[in-house]
Formats: structure tokens, sequence, C-alpha cells
């Protein structure tokens, strides 16, 4: 199965754009899953948080998935075109990467 | 001379004592020194208290509190060390077993919630422990309830700054002893020099240098690695524990690939391989410890396993099946509860059909030599939790890695801050001065693609270094290796200012092949078969082995060096 990935990028302060990555999938993997694969198989430089893989225990890859708020370790991949941007309401850091610390766990130079 | 933007932006950040990640036991050293009366910095590379192994775990907890049953640390070191098959380091292992029951009362003060019964502490029986002497949190939820207890003790101590995203670079030294670290910043892309009188590290296992794995995506061993280039020594990096039956398949997410040990043990699930037949009786040995319910400890199930799946009978996507439905189903949601909704969710129904697991790196036993104060040959670097090698031996018994985190944390916290209490800070810009070069020399390129390199060390650990050796297979290793080092090459890759993933793959991989050169060389040099570490080409246990190995690293080169265990000696 293949399904598109529409990943919205960019960095803060920069017209965001939309750039798409086909991916095969079996049936079952995450959206996770295929953001990783687009990372080794054809853009290294896309950037989103991650940290447990599988476990949903970090809660680090909240996103917005086709206009909604969820994880994308539990969101399955599906044919056909999926949306995925960063959380509307917290700052851009690039790509799908926001500022989600708690505000005393950030760096304050 | 002129400065470069790196060393122009670098933020700087003092305290008295460092402590490098955020799992269990880096929050307890955290905590444990700021009691000690020092001050703390408690950084991460991912967010604080999320990622790391803690989190992940949801099995049990082993200490002799003695509340299912009478008990003494020293049954529960017996146990430790006779799992550790003759290499645990009994000062270490001692640790562990004596300051346990005390965490373990600790962390219920402060409201983890250990699942009781009958107004007691409940304790499990676990493979190789003589009695019922695990604790958990009900229902799988023993990491999250550990991390959020921990992370609660901390938002209420005024003296642990806390700070994510820090990647650590190096260990900052003066005079060959610890004075802070060099670091990145991931949001912003600076560079970060943080002095200290002491530095911890609590950077977890390596089991993210394999393939399939029960780890974060950031256990790839950094810490073993920071340890190295400071001077200190790895112990037992051949020791690598696979857990038997990780999950497999079909695809399961939102849940610990390691789910299943506590489905098997409360509700006795069958391995059956291809034929549907149980096969474990099949590799029971004489030193194999069954305790009524498991057949074969971890390391004996993985070999199993293996076999089976060798000898043409696993199950479809290459493992074995494991199967309830001999199980009523309302036991199993008695059992279960709420996980079984989550299962159901994943399309699995225990009833109605096996699932089918395979062997999974879970554990490293090896890790950084430290004395039984937790600190390393290197004065003011410490290390704790797994990160810790040598108390475990060549085999470590379920339930003592979350036992270790708070033991280890709290000894290493409470050491540390009482030398940065007595000491002065030995920081000094020039400390910072080669990992700092080393970022700035940073370039952009486009290849190699270093997530696909990333994925390639995986494949190659796990097909060539994995639970079951040979010197063929580990040669070949040593020398894919050795290209993969030449491929990454030796100035760093970035693609983009802030958040960078090409430069962290980068410095992840720096530290990552030096770590799985690290458990080569020692797998290939011990020809025997020991606990976690299997040679097809010396299977027995050969007694001139009784012996440690040691890694040190001097002028870019691994040394590997053999001493006996350290021993607590008669009266112990």
């Amino acid at each position: 199965m293949r399904t598109t990935l529409a990943i919205q990028r960019g960095t803060f302060g920069e017209p965001p754009r939309v750039e798409s990555f086909d991916v095969d999938f079996e049936q079952g993997q995450s959206v996770l899953d295929g953001l990783r694969a687009v990372r080794y198989q054809t853009d290294p430089s896309l950037a989103f948080r991650f940290s447990c893989i599988n476990a949903n225990a970090c809660k680090e890859c909240m996103m917005l998935i086709d206009g909604k708020v969820d994880y994308a370790c539990t969101v399955r991949l599906r044919e056909g075109v999926m949306a995925l941007a960063p959380l509307p309401k917290k700052a851009l850091i690039r790509d799908l990467v926001t500022e989600i610390a708690p505000p005393d766990e950030r760096l304050r130079p | 001379m002129e400065k470069s933007a790196v060393a122009d932006n670098a933020v700087h950040v003092e305290t008295d004592v460092l402590v490098i990640g955020s799992g269990a036991s880096g929050m307890y050293a955290a905590l444990e020194a700021a009691r000690a009366g020092a001050s703390v910095v408690l950084v991460d590379r991912s967010l604080i208290g999320r990622g790391g192994a803690t989190v992940m775990a949801q099995m049990t907890v082993a200490a002799a509190l003695g509340e299912q049953t009478p008990d003494h640390w020293q049954h529960h070191l017996s146990d430790t060390l006779m799992a550790g098959r003759g290499l645990c380091d009994e000062h270490l292992a001692a640790l562990l077993c004596e300051d346990g029951p005390r965490r373990l009362r600790e962390m219920d003060d402060w409201k983890v919630g250990w699942a009781r019964e009958d107004g007691h502490i409940k304790q499990a029986q676990a493979p190789g422990h003589d009695r019922p002497r695990c604790a958990y949190v009900d229902f799988l939820s023993t990491g999250p309830a550990v991390s959020r207890t921990l992370r609660s003790q901390l938002n209420a101590t005024d003296d642990v700054r806390r700070i994510g995203e820090i990647l650590i670079v190096d260990i900052a030294l003066r005079d060959g002893e610890a004075c802070g670290a060099t670091a990145l910043h991931l949001p912003t892309g600076r560079a970060v020099t943080l002095a200290s009188k002491a530095v911890i590290i609590a950077t977890g296992g390596l089991t993210g240098l394999y393939r399939r794995n029960s780890a974060s995506s950031n256990m790839g061993g950094d810490g073993y690695a920071l340890a190295l280039r400071a001077g200190a020594e790895l112990i037992d990096m051949e020791f690598v524990q696979f857990f038997p039956i990780g999950h497999l398949a079909p695809r399961l997410v939102g849940m610990d690939p390691i789910m299943w040990d506590p489905f098997r043990y409360k509700l006795g699930g069958r391995l059956l391989n291809a034929e549907m037949r149980e096969f474990e009786q099949d590799y029971v040995t004489e030193d194999s410890r069954s305790d009524g319910r498991y057949v074969l400890t971890r390391d004996l199930a993985t070999y199993a396993i293996t076999r089976e799946v060798e000898a043409g009978r696993g199950s479809p996507a290459g493992g074995a099946y494991l199967s309830f439905q001999h199980v009523p189903e309302a036991e199993i949601r008695r059992a279960f509860g709420p996980v079984v909704d989550r299962l159901a969710a994943n399309g699995i129904d225990l009833v109605s059909g096996p699932v089918e697991v395979a062997p999974i790196a879970h554990y490293h036993m090896g890790g950084v030599r430290a004395d039984e104060g937790l600190q390393t040959c290197v004065p003011g670097l410490y290390a704790c939790g797994e990160a810790v090698g040598g108390a475990n031996g060549a085999n470590r018994l379920s339930g003592n890695a979350i036992t270790e985190a708070f033991a280890f944390g709290a000894s290493a916290g409470r050491n540390a801050a009482q030398r940065a209490v007595r000491g002065s800070s030995l920081w000094s810009p020039e400390a910072a001065c080669s990992a700092l070069e080393l970022l700035r020399s940073a370039e952009r390129r486009d290849a190699p693609n270093l997530a696909a390199v990333v994925v390639e060390l995986k494949a190659l650990m796990a097909d060539r270094v994995g639970p079951f050796r040979n010197e063929q297979k580990l040669r070949s290793a040593v020398q894919a290796i050795e290209r993969l080092k030449k491929d990454i090459g030796i100035f760093p890759a970035s693609s983009a200012a802030k958040f960078d993933p090409v430069l962290v793959d980068w410095l992840d991989l720096r530290n990552m092949l030096l770590v799985a050169q690290s458990v080569t060389m020692a797998a290939l040099a011990r020809t025997e078969s020991r606990g976690a570490h299997q040679r097809e080409d010396y299977p027995a246990l050969d007694d001139d082995w009784l012996l440690n190995q040691v890694i040190s690293l001097s002028k870019g080169r691994l040394h590997l060096d053999r001493r006996a265990p350290s021993t607590r000696g008669a009266s112990g």
C-alpha cells in the first residue's frame, strides 16, 4: 500500500510550504513510521519530535493530522493523501516541531 | 583571532552538579544531590522525564520489602549474583539490593501508587527470584508512574534547574578531572557550555543500536561514548540482554513492545512454534531455574525462540506464537482491564488467536565502570542507572533495572554533591574548546543520508552482533563499522540552523559507532558463552573466562583489558 504525506515545512518567520512524499507501508503502520521512512529514504532534514517510537509514553509526537490534533505514533497510515502540519497554537520551531516544553524547562539564556 | 558564530552565541550555565539524562536514575540523582545541599542542573536531549527507558517500563521493580512474604536483601543479592553468572560487581549488586527497599518505600511515600493487596504492597513472583519480590503499578503503568512521581518531586525542589532539548557533545575536562560539558541546544542550534564541579552520566543503555528494541529512540549509548572520550572505562560491553518475547506481529502501536510478559506471567501464556507445539521444555538445561511458571530464564528463552526460527519452525513474521486461547475471556479481562481495550484497538483479540513474538534488545548489563561510590576513574565524573556496568554481570534479573536506577541515582547524586560542596569549580573556557570547534566545523552536505546510516548500523548490529554470535559475523561487523565511520567523516553534517535532525544524526553516529565498536570488540574477544553473550563457535561456559572485560580509549584507539570480578570477600 502507498500513502502520500503532504507535510507543512519551514521555520518560524518563513512562509510555510507543503512538500509531498510517497511512502509504501504495510497495514497497521503508524504516521510516525511513515515520517521515519521519509527521513531515511528521501529527506533526512525533515524535522519532527519523537522519543518512545511505539509506546505512546513520551507524548512528544503530537501534531496536526488531517486537521486534527493527534499523536503520530498512534494514527495509522492509510492510502491516499494525509496532511501533516505543526500544532497550530504552539510556537513553530521548524517543520512539524513546535515549542511544547514547559516554560520552566527551557533554556533561559 | 576571529571567533565563529557558534562560540559567540554560546550560552553559559553554571552549577554544582550537572546530571545528564532525566530517566528515573537522573531524576533521583538530581533530587538527592539537591537534598545534599548542591545546586543542580538536570539536562535531557528530549523533554524532561519523557525520553529514556523509564517511561517505557511497564513492568516490575524488585526489592526485598518483605511485604508479600518474609525477605532479606541478602536473598535478593544471592539471586542477582546467580543470574549474573559469576561476573557481577558484588559491591554494586549489594548497593542495588540493600538500598532498593528504602527507595521503594520513599517512592511509596511520594505516592507512586504501588499495587496493594490486603493492606500491603503486592509483590509478584518473577523469573530468577526465589520468592515474590516485584512491586508494580497497575495496569502496566510502572514506568510512567515512576517518571511522573519523580517529576513532581523535582517540581517541588527549588535547587534543581531542569533544561530539556540539550544534547551533550562532550564532557569538559581540566587536568583530567570533569568540570562540566559542552552541548547543543536543539531548538535554537546554539552551543551551550555547562560548568559544574561534578558530572553524572544517567543516559541509560545502548539498545537503540539494535533494529528491534524496547528503548526510546535516544538510547544509542551516547553516555558510554561521552565517558570513553573523557578517559573513563567501560565494562562488560558484550552483555546485551535480549527480551525473549518482544511483540512482533501484528503491528502494535501505542504500547510497549515488551508488554506481553505480565500477561504471560499472570495468565500462563503458551509459547508455540509453527507446528503449534510448546517447545520450551526442549531447551531446559541444568542451570536453568524454573519458578514453577516460567520454564526458561530470559537468555535461554531467547535462545530457544531463535533456534526454532532457524530450524524452520518460526511463525510467519519470524518469531514464535504466544497464545492465550486456553484462558477464559473473563480471566483475561480481570487480569488486564483497560489494556484489553487497547489491544482490541490494535485488532488483537487474545481469545480468538495468538500474537507473534520474538527476541528484542531490552537492556545492557555493561556500561560505564564505576566504583562503589558510582565515581568513574575520572575524578568528578559519576554514572548511575543502566549507564553503569557491572551490577548485573552477564544477565540481569527481571525487576532490577528500576531498582538500580533508584539506588544508583541516589548514591551518585549524594556523592557528587559532597564533592561539589567541598570543592571549587575547575571550569575554564578552554575545557569546551574542542567540542565547540567540532560544532563549528559542521558543514551542509547531502551525502550520505545519515538517517539511512543509522538504519544500516542497527541492522548490522542485530544481524551480526545480536544474541547469537560467531567469529565470522563479528569480524564482518568490525569491518562494516569501520566503513560507516569513514562514510560519516570527521566533520559534522548539518541541514538547518534550528532543530536539525541531520546534525543530531551525525553527533549520534559519532557516539553509536564508537559504542558499537566496543560491544563488537568485547564480544569477539570473549571465546565462551555466558549469560546474554552466546557464541555459536564457543557454546560452553569456560571457567577461565570468569573475568570482566574493560575498555578504554586512548589516542583514538580502543583498548581491551581483563580484570577479575570485584567481590565482597568471604565475610560479605
